[in-house]
């Protein structure tokens, strides 16, 4: 084996993942693919999502590891056109069976996007959101709270509760984007990109607040940045863009297993020269 | 030995960055582009106000609250007050026509930038829309004379706020339509990863984003139906007393008292003329200013 990156850091939040053997599978992807129209983004992905373990997906731009993704919670849905083939299953249901309401697929797996994306409201209207939306009325400011403090953003906002979101920092607003999705207690967070538009002291901040987050909930994330999956992840995902003989690009998953392989020792010679910096 | 900071030696001559450096064509050319957009102010600002200037010196010493709230003089040669039922006649015929056309409007552009997007029915609308915003508001009156005043019998205030309402419609909904459009898709994205329906989504966080420019819209459609004059002598005739029935009875505006009083060949009925004027001014310039009042309320602020 060539030098491979060490997985314990390369700065930010740098503590270190250890996957625990005996996690649960909470959903399960068999040979999906998803369509945009007549064009298959992503080809036969088959993963499983692991209970309180962080799953990274890598790969290069166009991989479709973001497509993926938005479809594990019918986000995709929203987009004219698209459609999946395989099955997704959530605690062995199928997410995509036509009696499946969308809605409550959405309120059991959150998720935090690329650009942060407060609400134009009140730091607190925007936690207090999705409880009001599920009908939650107890104890709102509690909720509100505990979600702040759960994001690790309590100490920097709790004498600015009534200000705007968008007054905050980029770091802080991702964290209170987190805050919102986590205040709803969904089970599965999926965090596309999130570091992406932050400097790395924020980055920090939340790959150690993902580390506490994996204790009560499972999540997912799409990073381009190596190092944070091998920083963050218990499992990686890795996929890559191919182009099939008619000279159409799909994405494709090359390889999953626990992080720890995939950056020391992996199976495939794609993943190799990718995450040795030869490719992508 | 160089160091760091001794600058590098590239020209013997200092550049001059000075403006007068530049070459004479290009100084000439920015000059002329001044000068030109001084002129369109001035072509754009000088008429208005001269409006207002000419409003305000004709009109002043005519109104008082006699002026606002006294009949209007049976006989236009009698010199004095005043325009009361012209000025409740304009509230209450804008108001209803106010209340009948923006929530459409509004739930319309909701419609359309919300759930019909691109589909065939949501684009029938927006080319109906905008074929409706050039009909001229004196055919709008003769639409409402045949279908309602025609078919009550009657020419009420409510058959004049019907057709400003129509006259209103579209310029509500195409301008509303825009205002959502502006709205940032990853809002909705983020409420619905909440687990938000879409008229929640709508209701608590794309409308509220929008509400300012909404409101900016529809006073502007206000303003205009507030100045409207051909449908409401065609479908509310003409009255000297006050008529606080919309329903019953012909009713009259300031803008219908105003063309009325102004082809009279009397000095008096031309200063009742210009108070109406100056009437109208300022009821839409209060209107206007409780409007963004209101929709700063309601909108959330930025910082």
């Amino acid at each position: 084996m060539t030098s491979v990156t060490s997985i314990s850091t390369l700065i930010p939040g740098n503590a270190s993942a250890m996957p625990t053997s005996s996690a649960r599978t909470v959903m399960q992807l068999t040979d999906v693919s998803v369509f945009y129209g007549a064009y298959e983004a992503v080809r036969g992905t088959t993963m499983p999502i692991r209970e309180h373990q962080i799953t990274a997906m890598i790969g290069p731009s166009g991989c479709g590891k973001s497509t993926v993704l938005r479809s594990l919670n019918r986000m995709n849905d929203l987009i004219n056109g698209a459609r999946i083939q395989g099955t997704i299953t959530f605690h062995d249901q199928d997410l995509y069976a036509p009696n499946v309401d969308p809605i409550q697929v959405r309120r059991r797996i959150g998720m935090v996007f690329q650009k942060p994306n407060p609400f134009p409201k009140s730091i607190y209207e925007n936690v207090a959101y999705g409880l009001r939306i599920n009908g939650i009325k107890d104890n709102l400011d509690g909720r509100v709270e505990k979600a702040l403090r759960d994001a690790a953003l309590w100490d920097e906002v709790k004498g600015k509760l009534n200000t705007s979101g968008l007054a905050l920092s980029g770091g802080q607003q991702q964290r209170l984007c987190i805050a919102r999705a986590i205040a709803v207690q969904p089970e599965v967070i999926l965090m596309d990109e999130p570091c992406s538009a932050l400097d790395p002291i924020a980055t920090g901040k939340i790959e150690d607040l993902m580390h506490e987050l994996s204790r009560t909930f499972t999540i997912v994330i799409v990073t381009h940045n190596m190092q944070q999956a091998a920083r963050v992840s218990h499992y990686t995902a890795f996929f890559t863009a191919e182009v099939d003989d008619k000279q159409v690009r799909h994405g494709r998953l090359v390889e999953f297993n626990d992080t720890g392989r995939i950056f020391t020792n992996p199976n495939d010679k794609r993943t190799e020269d990718y995450i040795t910096g030869r490719f992508g | 030995m160089t160091t760091a900071t001794a600058p590098a030696k590239r020209s013997a001559a200092t550049p001059d960055l000075s403006r007068a450096a530049l070459p004479l064509r290009r100084r000439a050319i920015d000059l002329t582009a001044r000068l030109l957009m001084v002129l369109a102010v001035l072509a754009a600002g000088v008429p208005l106000l001269l409006v207002i200037y000419h409003v305000l010196a004709k009109g002043v010493g005519i109104v008082d609250l006699d002026f606002l709230t006294a009949d209007i003089p049976v006989r236009a040669r009698v010199a004095g007050p005043g325009m009361g039922p012209a000025v409740v006649g304009t509230l209450i015929i804008t108001g209803a026509a106010a209340l009948l056309s923006i929530p459409l409007g509004v739930l319309g552009a909701v419609y359309l930038n919300e759930y019909g997007k691109q589909s065939l029915l949501a684009r029938v609308i927006r080319t109906m829309a905008d074929v409706m915003t050039g009909v001229p508001s004196v055919v709008m009156g003769l639409f409402i004379l045949v279908v309602w005043v025609l078919a009550v019998g009657e020419q009420t205030g409510f058959a004049a706020a019907l057709a400003l309402a129509c006259l209103m419609l579209p310029v509500i909904i195409r301008s509303s339509e825009e205002m959502l459009r502006l709205v940032p898709d990853e809002l909705r994205q983020a409420s619905a990863a909440l687990g938000a329906r879409r008229w929640r989504t709508t209701v608590s966080v794309v409308l509220p984003a929008a509400i300012s420019g909404i409101t900016s819209g529809a006073m502007l459609a206000i303003a205009r139906a507030a100045g409207e004059t051909a449908p409401i002598v065609v479908v509310a005739g003409t009255v000297t007393w006050t008529n606080w029935n919309l329903f019953e009875g012909n009713n009259t505006t300031l803008t219908a008292q105003i063309f009325k009083n102004a082809v009279e060949p009397f000095e008096a009925a031309h200063g009742r003329a210009w108070g109406a004027a100056l009437t109208l001014m300022m009821i839409v310039l209060v209107f206007t200013i409780l409007a963004r009042f209101i929709a700063g309320r309601f909108a959330i602020k930025n910082r």
